[in-house]
């Protein structure tokens, strides 16, 4: 069995809002970057996904565990975290750390040391004293010192400074040294998502718009600078999802990118002076503004 | 063994080719010689921070390119005969070439034209030094 976390039509209904038909799969060895707008239902997805939701249809597996009949075996072997986990304000760290660890066999002490001399946490310290920063590194301190086979993190690297976020990307991928785990985690910061992902999967207004393998998705994607001299009209091409011409300069937009689209340009009369690749949140962007047109359509 | 491998945010280029530059010039450098282990593919995402299907796609053009050799359960090697010495400074020069091949082709020069406006700037340059 290697995937870690499976989800398939999964849809649930509120008087606002809706996720529809949300299929995902997360294979052992990998991480997951999901992402999406504010109020997208990232959050809504991996709540289902641990079982604290009910979905109203669709099948979601954890660890190969039917969710949420089998949440109880599934979640031995899985770590969630995120803003609105609980920690005890008047207890310490160090309860916390106890506390964690008298319920997983597989809390490893040394490790939870380690990383708690690395994020410049101390165990005397009560939670109701820690900034955000220093309250999520002990979520995570929490989460990784179990060793679970997969983690799941809302939002792991919102409100950390840069210093915190570049120590927490570290420890993320050290868990993939590990081959057999693997991490699901939801962001906004395409740029963590750019960096750390194998495979991303971008929801927006309850739906998964797109899905696939991070080199893959970056690769399809391309932005052309053409020149348009007088009497010459771009033909419409397949993959080019916009463009945006103004005066004798067009900029077009391209997801499913080959050399074929510069050289058709330009037997139509154009002249390409650029092709470049996106970021991930340029990507990100275009994705969400087409696939909105295309619904509003 | 030195591991390090860095990734620059402001580097317009894909992470992959970035990791692929690297690799040559640590070989080049002779810090990773012929015929030695490289670390694995897991090993060098962690200390990179850069996610393991980036890596793999580096190793796997690197191989193609026969810069490195992966032996089925047995690790990574540099491969036996790899001279990327004078390569490297040979290979960035044809990048540039490249380069400047593409913006003679959007400017409609072809190859002649092109060939000549090198030729008048090198010796420009020649008469300069001389």
């Amino acid at each position: 069995m290697s995937e870690l976390l499976e989800l398939d039509g999964v849809e649930r209904t509120y008087p606002f809002f809706a996720l529809r038909d949300v299929c995902l799969r997360l294979d052992a060895g990998q991480i997951m970057g999901f992402v999406g707008p504010n109020g997208a239902g990232k959050s809504t997805t991996i709540r289902i996904a641990m079982g604290l939701i009910s979905h109203d249809r669709g099948d979601v597996r954890l660890l190969g565990h039917s969710m949420p009949g089998e949440q109880a075996v599934a979640k031995q072997g899985v770590a969630f975290v995120s803003d609105d986990v609980g920690l005890y304000s008047y207890a310490t760290v160090g309860w916390h750390l106890e506390w964690v660890a008298s319920i997983f066999p597989s809390w490893d002490a040394d490790y939870a040391s380690a990383l708690m001399r690395r994020f410049n946490l101390h165990p005397e310290k009560r939670v109701k004293g820690l900034s955000h920063g220093e309250r999520v590194k002990v979520l995570l301190t929490l989460a990784l010192a179990r060793r679970p086979r997969l983690l799941v993190l809302d939002e792991p690297t919102s409100g950390l400074d840069p210093v915190a976020r570049h120590e927490v990307l570290a420890e993320l991928m050290a868990v993939l040294q590990d081959e057999r785990r693997g991490i699901l985690f939801s962001s906004h910061n395409t740029q963590d998502v750019e960096q750390i992902s194998d495979r991303i999967a971008f929801i927006d207004r309850g739906r998964i718009i797109d899905s696939s393998d991070k080199e893959v998705f970056l690769d399809r994607w391309r932005r052309l600078e053409l020149e348009l001299p007088d009497g010459v009209a771009l033909p419409s091409l397949p993959g080019v999802i916009d463009v945006d011409a103004t005066g004798h300069l067009a900029v077009a937009t391209v997801n499913a990118y080959t050399p074929d689209i510069p050289a058709a340009y330009q037997c139509a009369g154009a002249r390409v002076h650029g092709v470049q690749r996106m970021t991930l949140e340029e990507i990100f962007v275009a994705t969400v503004m087409t696939s909105r047109k295309e619904q509003a359509q | 063994m030195h591991t390090k491998l860095t990734i620059s945010q402001a580097d317009r280029r894909p992470m992959y080719l970035q990791l692929i530059e690297q690799i040559r010039r640590r070989i080049a450098v002779g810090d990773w010689g012929p015929g030695q282990e490289i670390p694995s593919i897991r090993a060098l995402a962690a200390s990179t921070r850069v996610s393991v299907i980036t890596v793999k796609r580096a190793f796997l053009e690197l191989e193609r390119d026969g810069v490195i050799v992966t032996r089925q359960g047995r690790g990574t090697f540099v491969a036996d005969k790899v001279d990327l010495g004078r390569d490297l400074r040979g290979q960035e020069l044809d990048e540039h070439l490249v380069a400047a091949a593409e913006i003679g082709w959007d400017l409609g020069l072809d190859a002649e034209a092109l060939a000549a406006r090198l030729r008048e700037i090198v010796e420009r340059k020649d008469e300069k030094r001389t």
